[in-house]
């Protein structure tokens, strides 16, 4: 039944601050507090003293702030064999990111294009497969590919890894323009086709240059996940590009004598800084990235 | 009908862009696989043979007590992550629904560990997690003398640390995914619920949560492919210690196809970390394109 | 069955007044309307019944009680969306007791109550379906069942039909009507189409601009338009509209326009009429008519086959004027024909004002 109001006045206005909207900040502000912790604890690290370290508290502020560690990260730690600090790695990583990035959107767009508006026979099942293949474990493929590669004189070379990484984007690439592909109308495209447009020209001056939105989406999520990278560097790489994760795990976990904590995390930092960057200045294209890649089939 | 030579030339220059799709898919996916398969049942070690031995490999694997500490810690590690991120990133979609203040910061603290790579992750949890240096030592100064956090040198807590150091990185993904989906919602069924009478809460999980099936579905999807593949974090946090207390399937194979030169052995393991996968995804991926064939027929 | 009284609503979203100093005051068991274009303000003055939507100053009363502050379920009101709103996941029987078991009400009077409403509406048969499985008219009536289930007082309607194609929207509109005059509740019924608002209005609410227009019955608002707003609102074809002046004589009064002049003695002037003033005369199609002895001129311009009528656009300096001519035509695009204006059927607004004179 209705609520039996039995009132002369108004009733005053829901206050803003119920018990219930307390809750929900108390909890979001925990959970904030719990997801900073680390990177609080990760800077303050970086530029705290050794003795600071080993006397004091994880959670203290400095007391005297040095970017001592940093420099030593950079130039002086011992990465393996040699100790000419991460920027190496910080190099090579670049050296493979932007092979890796172009290259597979590249042929991410044209297998998307292809498959949403020409779609030759049987391609759908190749499409089918690939999905499939997202999801096999690297292991799988690990030794066959090193046989490959090594077939190829590339294995334990830039475009060795380079190579790799093209191979383990495929299917995520494909997806994304595919779905992107399938969004634009068929109109369009059939519009085209009777102004004369054939495969490659279409493709380069009308799809190519409206996929902006979706090659930002995938540059992004390209860039974080192969600078990110561990194991196929790890595997692929060879000793003189190791990825800069690769080396970053050889200074912290692979040192002999005192272990160099404000080192490590000032190493850290380095090593996070490109896609920490690229996350904060993206800002809703990464989400986009996320939802869009996420979206299978 | 006779096809004319410029349609002809059409699609053989469509199936020739497709070429490098053709055969990353049929060499690179499919043809690895297979070799992977052949491999288990031989007895390679450090270079592959062609001696077929059967199912021998295979019952060395499950002999041995490494693999089945491997799978052990996987099961453990993988339940306890998945429900931990799901729970944790659906309260935080919700939450963040409510059209609180600062949502837009809110968002960037809970997704920017997901930016940061796994070898990250393990490193800062390693060392926050440091029984002489991190959080034990920290809260012991400020005068708690008997506070004990070091799961990390313990091998019976050590897969705990790896799953809060995982949940962590991956909670601010599922946020994100969960979020998309609750946004998706029309927003009369919000009202209609109103009008109706129903507790948010109660609204949430009897309408909400089913509607969010396919959603929730997906991530679940991605959250189970990421724990069998677990590795960098395992192999920057703990390196698979104290001794082999964390050890996992991926790690236990990377180590016998390279460092003990056992191809054989690491490849029957690679196949059934494969059989796990696709036991799950195959299903999901049907149940996918039929629920999508239906939705595009009605329309 | 009870009212609702508003008394000097304000809704405000940010800056932007929305709603400002309305009253209204709607009568038990009537069907009442409010009509407008889109922004216009009578979405929100729906939402604001219904407690959706916090007002910024005034007073709501439903069935006599204050209910300005009141949560949306104890308003004693059910509300149908335009987008249905139905529970995806749950069967038609459960989307129409959900809201009930929530609330404890017995079993035995949540089946009576469902199986009444299932009744009315033809529902009976799909009450295991979901959503998913319904046509659209048959999620409405589902919709529609979900808010008689509560036996409220009041039923809001926030164009419920909107989403359906015109067919099926001719059809819901009668058992709308026929609901209604069953059931004897008071319905508030927001749209933008003024063929619903016609056939369904005991009293329909012109909106416009966050204020009411005009308020009256369906005939009234149709015959004697408040002002140019309304006037030009309602009709298909639109109201023919002519800028003149109204010139008194010494025993009559004459619209006077290029090319056009007008006894108008016989319209009811509200007020003197006072000295010559800038009006608009507005006349619809069907009151004027093409004929042989036609007290003006013009040229047929277009020509509009309706089915049983046909809508013939004549040029008449320089502006476009509709007429509405049922049966056979006997004349041509570009024929010169003759037509007049029925004086008894005119309005006439101030040209500065736009209001009725």
């Amino acid at each position: 039944m209705s609520g039996t109001l039995a009132v002369t006045q108004p009733l005053r206005r829901r206050s803003r601050l119920r018990p219930a909207r307390i809750g929900v900040y108390a909890f979001l502000l925990t959970a904030a507090a719990f997801f900073l912790l680390p990177l609080y604890i990760m800077l303050v690290t970086s530029v705290k003293s050794m003795d600071e370290i080993r006397l004091g508290n994880i959670f203290a502020f400095p007391i005297q702030i040095t970017l001592e560690p940093w420099v030593t990260a950079w130039t002086a730690a011992c990465t393996g064999v040699a100790c000419e600090g991460i920027r190496g790695g910080f190099w090579n990583s670049v050296l493979i990111v932007i092979p890796s990035t172009i290259l597979p959107i590249l042929l991410g767009a044209l297998n998307g294009y292809a498959l949403s508006f020409w779609k030759p026979r049987g391609a759908n099942v190749l499409f089918a497969i690939l999905m499939m293949g997202a999801f096999i474990p690297v292991q799988v493929m690990m030794y066959p590919l090193v046989r490959i590669l090594a077939t190829l004189g590339l294995f334990s070379s830039l475009s060795g890894i380079v190579l790799v990484h093209i191979i383990f984007s495929m299917p995520v690439m494909t997806l994304l323009f595919r779905n992107y592909y399938l969004s634009i109308p068929q109109e369009l495209f059939k519009a085209a086709r009777i102004d004369g447009g054939g495969f490659v020209r279409i493709f380069l001056q009308l799809m190519l240059p409206m996929s902006t939105p979706i090659i930002i989406v995938a540059a992004i999520m390209q860039v974080t996940g192969v600078w990110n990278d561990y194991i196929l560097g790890l595997v692929f790489a060879g000793r003189e590009n190791l990825p800069m994760t690769v080396q970053l795990n050889n200074v912290i976990n692979t040192t002999t004598g005192t272990r160099l904590y404000n080192v490590n995390m000032a190493a850290t930092i380095l090593t996070s800084l490109v896609p920490l960057a690229i996350y904060f200045l993206s800002g809703r294209w990464f989400v986009r990235g996320i939802a869009a890649g996420a979206v299978k089939g | 009908m006779t096809i004319k030579p410029k349609q002809l030339l059409r699609q053989f220059v469509s199936w020739a862009a497709l070429l490098p799709l053709a055969s990353t898919v049929l060499v690179a996916y499919l043809g690895t696989v297979l070799w992977s398969l052949k491999i288990s049942f031989t007895n390679s070690r450090t270079f592959p043979s062609d001696q077929y031995v059967g199912w021998a490999q295979y019952q060395r694997l499950f002999d041995n007590d490494r693999w089945l500490l491997s799978l052990q810690n996987l099961a453990l590690y993988g339940v306890l992550f998945i429900a931990a991120c799901m729970v944790l990133g659906f309260l935080l979609a919700v939450f963040i629904d409510q059209k609180v203040m600062a949502e837009g910061a809110l968002r960037t603290v809970f997704l920017y560990p997901y930016a940061m790579s796994f070898v990250a992750t393990g490193l800062v949890w390693q060392w926050m997690l440091n029984p002489g240096n991190g959080i034990q030592q920290a809260v012991r100064q400020m005068g708690y003398a008997d506070f004990s956090f070091d799961w990390i040198i313990d091998q019976d807590m050590v897969i705990y640390t790896i799953v809060i150091a995982t949940v962590w990185q991956a909670s601010g993904l599922v946020m994100a995914l969960m979020l998309a989906g609750l946004r998706g919602i029309d927003e009369e069924i919000w009202k209609a619920a109103r009008i109706d009478g129903i507790p948010t809460w109660r609204v949430y999980v009897s309408i909400i949560l089913p509607m969010l099936g396919p959603t929730v579905a997906t991530v679940f999807v991605l959250l189970f492919t990421a724990v069998v593949k677990v590795f960098d974090s395992v192999v920057s946090m703990t390196q698979g210690g104290p001794g082999t207390a964390s050890e996992v399937p991926a790690k236990f194979i990377m180590e016998h196809l390279f460092g003990r030169a056992n191809i054989a052995l690491a490849s029957a393991g690679s196949i059934v970390l494969l059989l796990t996968v696709l036991l799950l995804v195959l299903p999901f991926m049907l149940v996918r394109s039929r629920s999508a064939r239906v939705q595009a027929g009605k329309s | 069955m009870s009212s609702v009284s508003i008394q000097k609503l304000c809704v405000r979203f940010g800056a932007n007044e929305v709603i400002k100093d309305l009253d209204l005051d709607v009568q038990q068991s009537e069907f009442l309307v409010l009509l407008g274009p889109s922004g216009c303000g009578k979405s929100t003055l729906l939402h604001s019944i219904a407690g959706l939507i916090d007002v910024n100053d005034g007073r709501i009363d439903i069935g006599g009680q204050d209910m300005t502050w009141a949560d949306p379920t104890d308003r004693n009101i059910g509300m149908v969306f335009q987008s249905y709103a139905l529970y995806p996941t749950m069967t038609v029987e459960r989307n129409m007791s959900f809201g009930l078991r929530i609330k404890g009400t017995p079993k035995a009077e949540i089946e009576r109550r469902v199986q009444r409403a299932a009744h009315m509406l033809h529902l009976e048969p799909l009450l295991q379906r979901k959503p998913a499985q319904l046509s659209g008219g048959q999620r409405q009536r589902v919709a529609i069942g979900r808010a008689l289930v509560r036996e409220a007082g009041v039923f809001l309607f926030d164009e419920p039909l909107s989403n359906l194609d015109a067919k099926l929207r001719a059809e819901l509109r009668r058992e709308l009507k026929l609901l209604h005059k069953n059931l004897h509740s008071t319905m508030i019924y927001v749209t933008h189409d003024q063929v619903e608002a016609m056939t369904l209005a005991t009293r329909i609410v012109v909106m416009y601009a966050g204020r009411i227009q005009q308020i009256g019955v369906p005939s009234e608002v149709y015959e004697r338009p408040e002002n140019l707003f309304v006037a030009g609102f309602l009709g298909s074809p639109a109201m023919n509209f002519l800028h003149g002046h109204l010139k008194p004589d010494a025993d009559s009064v004459r619209f006077e326009s290029h090319g056009l002049s007008l006894d108008v003695r016989a319209y009811a002037l509200r007020a003197q009429a006072g000295a010559d003033r800038e009006v608009v005369l507005g006349i619809r199609p069907e009151n004027l008519q093409i004929h042989a002895d036609g007290q003006f001129e013009a040229t047929v311009s277009l020509i509009e086959p309706m089915g049983n009528h046909h809508v013939v656009w004549l040029e008449f300096d320089g502006k476009l004027l509709s007429s509405v001519v049922s049966g056979a035509l006997s004349f041509c695009v570009d024929d010169t024909v003759r037509f007049s204006l029925d004086a008894d059927r005119i309005s006439l607004f101030d040209r500065a004002t736009e209001q009725r004179l």
